[in-house]
């Protein structure tokens, strides 16, 4: 097993262990149950659509969390944006101007809370867990406002494509987690940014002492794990078609838990998006395994909860 | 003092994994006596604390004689119902809860007296701070106090209880001259009051100046006990490191170079006041004195962690000021921390990324990127020229010994190449023959022509390892010695004085 | 004595309940003045009903905080106390008393379960309990299919009323359940957390866990009681909630615990733990509880409450880091 891993290039550590013994186990289990509609083209392809859009709020979290800090309020910041592509878009949705304006809103809205989030927990000095909390209830009604609570729809088909559409027969949100995914992994292997988040997020401290600004990394993550919640909000706006103030509140625990899942330790300093990415397969096959059983969504939800319990039982047990 | 024995410690051994703590220690604490534990830091007194207050259990076949039982092992409810006070190095003390609360503490243990009332804490903190005889605010928070402030309200809460043994861990450590008397008459009049002290300090004058009988403790195990007056510090030394070392003072600074760094009437009120100081190329100043002298707030100050109210730093003739640590270090300052663990190193993650955690800017590919094979020829190089045991860079630093780890903190510093560093307690916690290596690549790169200060209370360790001993005094630089024509005597009487 | 009063000041300046309370002080009169509604005596024990459930889950979370944990399942424990007391009642009928205990026990049970959880495994509480709050709530969903109660017994209806007298208006008004519940709560968190030896332990572990255990402490018993206290209060604000709507939908809690975190946070309660006073907490949960009512009476469209609420939130939490690094800069 640690040779095939080991040529695979890819961390032998015991979490991953774990996460594909319990893949094997779904993957057999409904192979039994239900194996010609699970493993059907269609299926498939619908799991690796829905699958992109919790992954980039997991990324959003994820890093975060290796900061030792979280993002509390990555689908209000999802919402956010959306909603001013949206808006804009709707004035006129077959130019491909306002559709470049929209974009770039919708960029420079992620951006702005991000320094926001940022600026409160480095140099104001508020914790991680308040400051993104305060900011979530602030964007939420701000959102309200915007949108004055209705859906706003109509999208043109350019963007529409970004849902429904297909590079080389990988749907294009699968395309799209994929590549921001990599992208995250080349920015914390490979850039001194990433050495710093790891050091931060162990010993924040001892980092400063060493001459690095951590208060400058700390903006440049939150800002990062926005501009993932617009890509997200890209996505989401494709898929549904609309855009919503209050989409998708349940996903936030859902991002929590694949984080954690993934490997990503909540005190901070550790986790690879190798394992995250692992992590996110398995909460999808899951849910889609159960949903093709006829398990209720509510037992599911149970279910996660119950998941990560056992998950972080099983990893201390081992230590 | 009596003979009578008031705790007997036998065959205790306490292991973590695969590390022996403690290796079959035995030794007894007589009733009525000052007894003190000597022995470098990592010897196991910690751990030995911990056994005897009952937080640690310790390995099977040990012994406990307390009170006339015996027992395998102690829980902190019956250690403490035997009348033992730990005041850990650390303090343990509550940063939320007032002074009075503090040093009442124990009494919030007491369920069957009812509720907690305010004039009952004020009174048992008042008695305990009379027997102590200071006076502290009583409803001040702890963590606005004073590192000395907090240590006397750790000693007044041991005073608290009916203590029968009060174990002191490094009680002298952030204490002034005056601050250490009367600690010494406390510890006197407890004496007569038929309390044990047991003491544990690595000063070996204060040691021997107060203690009737000492246990000397070296890599978990008794080496053996003694009584004070037939001690010496020679001889302690020898027992506590079990080596005898030759040493020989570098000598007169020779290579007359220009002046680094030039510091001019520099003050930074309620930590130090009006330090002059020049520090040429390739030349060792050592800075020594009381802990609370004021050394590593200087430090911080040269190192733009904190900024002085007047005064001037001039660097390479330039003047400056830093208004941040980033500053200094682009002016060429360098700074290893005194406290590797917490400041010093992110001991969770790799020796690589620590490594060079100092230079990463440099470490850059024209695209942005890091540079890897760069960055891994860097460290292997750090690792080699400073001799550093490392068995895989990625590996965390946890993985390596305390002198080991201590290097890869100087190797960071090393690695930006400063004009000058600050070393400040570079020995702390490592065993005696890395301290060796550890001192000769200060010379070795102070001989390359770079200006090391170095900040230490070891006196043999500033003696034979610097070109100029200055002391520091509750803030002011009150003496200056040549090691090449004075001897550790007068610098340590200067310091003590 | 002038030095005395100078010193007093002095410090009551640097607390956060201070400016706390000059906030409230502050919107209290613009709302009084823009108002004429705000100071009756209807609309001062509307707020008070509507905010009681606010303000008994803000004791429990407080507790817990003050020990260094935190708990955001407690929404998901509610509703289902709630569902259990309410299934009692219906089929089989009773008193407050034991709907009070029956839903205080079920909360204490599911506390505990966090309690265990937390110390056990060693992961912060707020995965652990975001964990048992899907956990919870998605198996009370299940199992219930998601069905609504009512029709509840008339003594349920008509709840408790103490000191009743008829108002200025002609309405009658009195101490009803949800105000004697909610000051009872406080008051017995009060006595809790600065009489009791219990309470005293709770802050030093907040304060300095390993300093805790050493001189003593349980710290597994202290977990216990604290996660317990919050799950029993849960429950307790649950059967408040029941007697005002008289109806028990499963998901009507649900997102709350935010709200409560905002509000127990706001009145300076320290995330670390060991930091905070329920003065804090009851001002915390007065100010949303008069900026909801303020900006309703004041016609503010419900899109802006939110809004309001989080740059209240915001404004709050900066003030009290700000001040907090300040004073860890004067006393170094």
């Amino acid at each position: 097993m640690d040779q095939v891993l080991n040529a695979m290039k890819l961390p032998t550590d015991r979490n991953i262990r774990y996460l594909l013994v319990i893949l094997v186990g779904i993957f057999t289990i409904m192979a039994i149950a239900s194996g010609d509609t699970f493993f059907s083209l269609a299926n498939l392809q619908s799991m690796s659509s829905q699958m992109p859009l919790l992954g980039m709020l997991a990324l959003a979290m994820a890093v975060c969390m290796l900061t030792g800090g979280i993002n509390l309020s990555i689908i209000a910041t999802t919402n956010a944006c959306s909603l001013v592509m949206a808006s804009i878009l709707t004035i006129s949705p077959d130019n491909g101007m306002v559709l470049l304006l929209a974009l770039v809103a919708g960029l420079v809205t992620a951006i702005v809370i991000g320094l926001l989030n940022g600026a409160l927990i480095a140099y104001v000095g508020v914790s991680p867990i308040l400051a993104t909390l305060g900011m979530m209830t602030l964007i939420n009604g701000l959102n309200v406002l915007i949108s004055g609570g209705s859906v706003i729809s109509g999208f043109p088909e350019s963007l529409l494509v970004l849902g429904n559409g297909s590079f080389f027969g990988v749907p294009m949100p699968l395309f799209l987690f994929i590549f921001f995914a990599i992208g995250l992994w080349g920015l914390l292997e490979h850039t001194s940014l990433g050495r710093t988040i790891y050091l931060m997020g162990s010993n924040e401290k001892a980092t400063r002492f060493s001459g690095i600004n951590t208060q400058k990394a700390v903006l440049y993550v939150y800002v990062i794990s926005s501009i993932l919640c617009w890509v997200a909000a890209l996505i989401m706006m494709a898929k549904f078609n609309s855009a919503k103030a209050g989409y998708g509140e349940s996903y936030l625990l859902i991002a929590i838990l694949a984080s954690v899942l993934g490997g990503i330790n909540p005190d901070g300093g550790f986790g690879r998006i190798i394992g995250i990415g692992l992590a996110l397969i398995v909460l999808q096959t899951l849910e889609s395994g159960l949903n093709l059983l006829g398990v209720s969504s509510y037992l599911t939800m149970a279910l996660w909860g119950g998941i990560l319990i056992l998950f972080i039982a099983l990893q201390k047990r081992k230590a | 003092m009596s003979n009578e024995a008031f705790i007997t410690l036998q065959r205790v051994s306490k292991h973590f994994g695969s590390v022996k703590a403690l290796d079959g220690i035995n030794l007894t604490f007589n009733k009525g006596e000052v007894h003190c534990l000597a022995g470098k830091n990592g010897c196991g007194k910690s751990t030995l604390f911990k056994v005897i207050s009952g937080v640690h259990e310790p390995e099977k076949g040990a012994e406990i004689i307390l009170g006339g039982k015996s027992f395998s092992r102690l829980n902190p409810q019956q250690s403490i119902e035997h009348g033992i006070q730990v005041i850990y190095q650390d303090l343990s003390l509550f940063p939320n809860l007032t002074v009075a609360e503090n040093i009442a503490v124990q009494d919030h243990m007491a369920w069957t007296k009812g509720l907690v009332k305010q004039a009952r804490l004020n009174t048992i903190a008042k008695a305990a701070m009379d027997k102590v005889g200071v006076v502290l605010p009583l409803t001040k928070r702890v963590e606005q106090l004073s590192i000395a402030e907090c240590q006397l309200v750790a000693i007044c809460r041991a005073m608290a209880s009916d203590a029968k043994l009060v174990i002191m861990d490094e009680p002298t450590a952030s204490l002034t001259r005056t601050e250490v008397n009367s600690l010494i008459n406390v510890v006197a009049d407890l004496k007569s009051k038929g309390v044990t002290v047991v003491f544990v300090s690595h000063k070996l004058d204060e040691v021997m100046e107060i203690s009737d009988r000492i246990t000397v403790i070296r890599d978990g195990r008794t080496i053996g006990t003694y009584p004070a007056e037939e001690m010496n510090s020679d001889e302690l030394a020898f027992l506590m490191t079990g080596q005898r070392f030759e040493f020989s003072p570098l000598g007169e600074y020779q290579q007359q170079g220009e002046v680094k760094l030039e510091i001019t009437n520099l003050t930074k009120k309620g930590q130090f006041n009006d330090i002059n100081l020049q520090v040429r190329v390739g030349e060792i100043v050592a800075i020594t004195g009381l802990l609370g002298s004021g050394r590593t707030e200087l430090c911080l100050a040269l190192f733009g962690m904190t900024q002085p109210d007047s005064g001037e730093i001039k660097v390479n003739g330039k003047p400056v000021k830093f208004r941040s640590n980033r500053e200094a270090i682009a002016h060429g300052i360098g700074y290893v921390s005194e406290d590797r663990m917490s400041t010093g190193l992110v001991m969770e993650q790799t020796i690589q990324d620590n490594t060079t955690a100092a230079v990463l800017p440099r470490l850059k590919k024209s695209n942005g990127f890091l540079d890897h094979t760069k960055a891994k020829k860097l460290v292997k190089k750090l690792i080699s020229s400073l001799s550093i045991k490392v068995a895989d860079p990625m590996l965390p630093v946890t993985s390596l010994s305390g002198g080991n780890a201590q290097r890869i903190s100087i190797a960071k510093w090393i690695a930006a190449e400063p004009d000058v560093l600050i070393l400040d307690s570079p020995t702390v916690g490592v065993d005696v023959a890395n301290k060796e290596s550890i001192y000769q690549i200060a010379k070795d790169h102070a001989a390359k022509g770079m200006a090391i200060i170095m900040v230490s209370d070891e006196i043999p360790e500033v003696f034979y390892n610097s070109h100029r001993v200055v002391v520091m005094k509750d803030g002011r630089f009150s003496h200056d010695f040549h090691p090449a024509s004075s001897s550790e005597q007068e610098i340590m009487e200067a310091v003590n004085a | 004595m002038p030095d005395q009063i100078r010193s007093h000041w002095g410090a009551l300046v640097k607390r956060h309940e201070f400016y706390l309370a000059v906030l409230i002080g502050l919107i209290v009169i613009g709302l009084g003045m823009s108002s004429e509604d705000f100071f009756t005596l209807g609309n001062i024990f509307d707020m008070s009903v509507s905010s009681a459930i606010l303000g008994i889950m803000a004791c429990g979370l407080f507790v817990v905080l003050i020990a260094g944990g935190i708990d955001i399942s407690f929404p998901a424990t509610a509703a289902i106390a709630q569902y259990v007391m309410a299934t009692y009642v219906l089929s089989i009928g009773g008193n407050f008393v034991i709907a009070f205990l029956i839903a205080a026990v079920v909360g204490i049970v599911l506390g505990l379960i966090n309690a265990v959880l937390v110390y056990r495994l060693k992961v912060p509480a707020i995965i652990i309990t975001i964990s048992t709050l899907n956990l919870f709530f998605g198996l009370l969903i299940y199992f219930s299919n998601g069905e609504w109660l009512y029709g509840f017994p008339d003594w349920f209806m008509e709840g408790i009323e103490l000191f009743t007298f008829i108002g200025s208006d002609g309405y009658d008004y009195g101490l009803s359940l949800p105000i004697i519940t909610l000051v009872a709560v406080i008051l017995f968190t009060s006595f809790l957390m600065s009489k009791t030896r219990l309470g005293r332990q709770i802050y030093a572990m907040g304060g300095n866990a390993d300093a805790a255990s050493r001189i003593g402490i349980n710290l597994f018993g202290i977990h216990l009681f604290v996660y317990g206290y919050m799950g029993a209060l849960a429950g307790i604000a649950s059967v408040v909630q029941t007697q005002i709507t008289q109806s028990v939908a499963p998901n009507s809690l649900m997102g709350f615990e935010l709200t409560v975190l905002a509000a127990v946070v706001l009145g300076g309660t320290s995330m670390t733990g060991g930091k905070g006073t329920l003065m804090g907490v009851v001002l915390g949960v007065a100010l949303l509880a008069i900026m909801k009512n303020g900006l309703t009476l004041l016609s503010v469209p419900s899109y802006w409450h939110t809004v309001v609420t989080g740059l209240i939130i915001v404004f709050s939490i900066s003030m009290t880091a700000l001040n907090e690094k300040k004073q860890a800069l004067q006393g170094a």
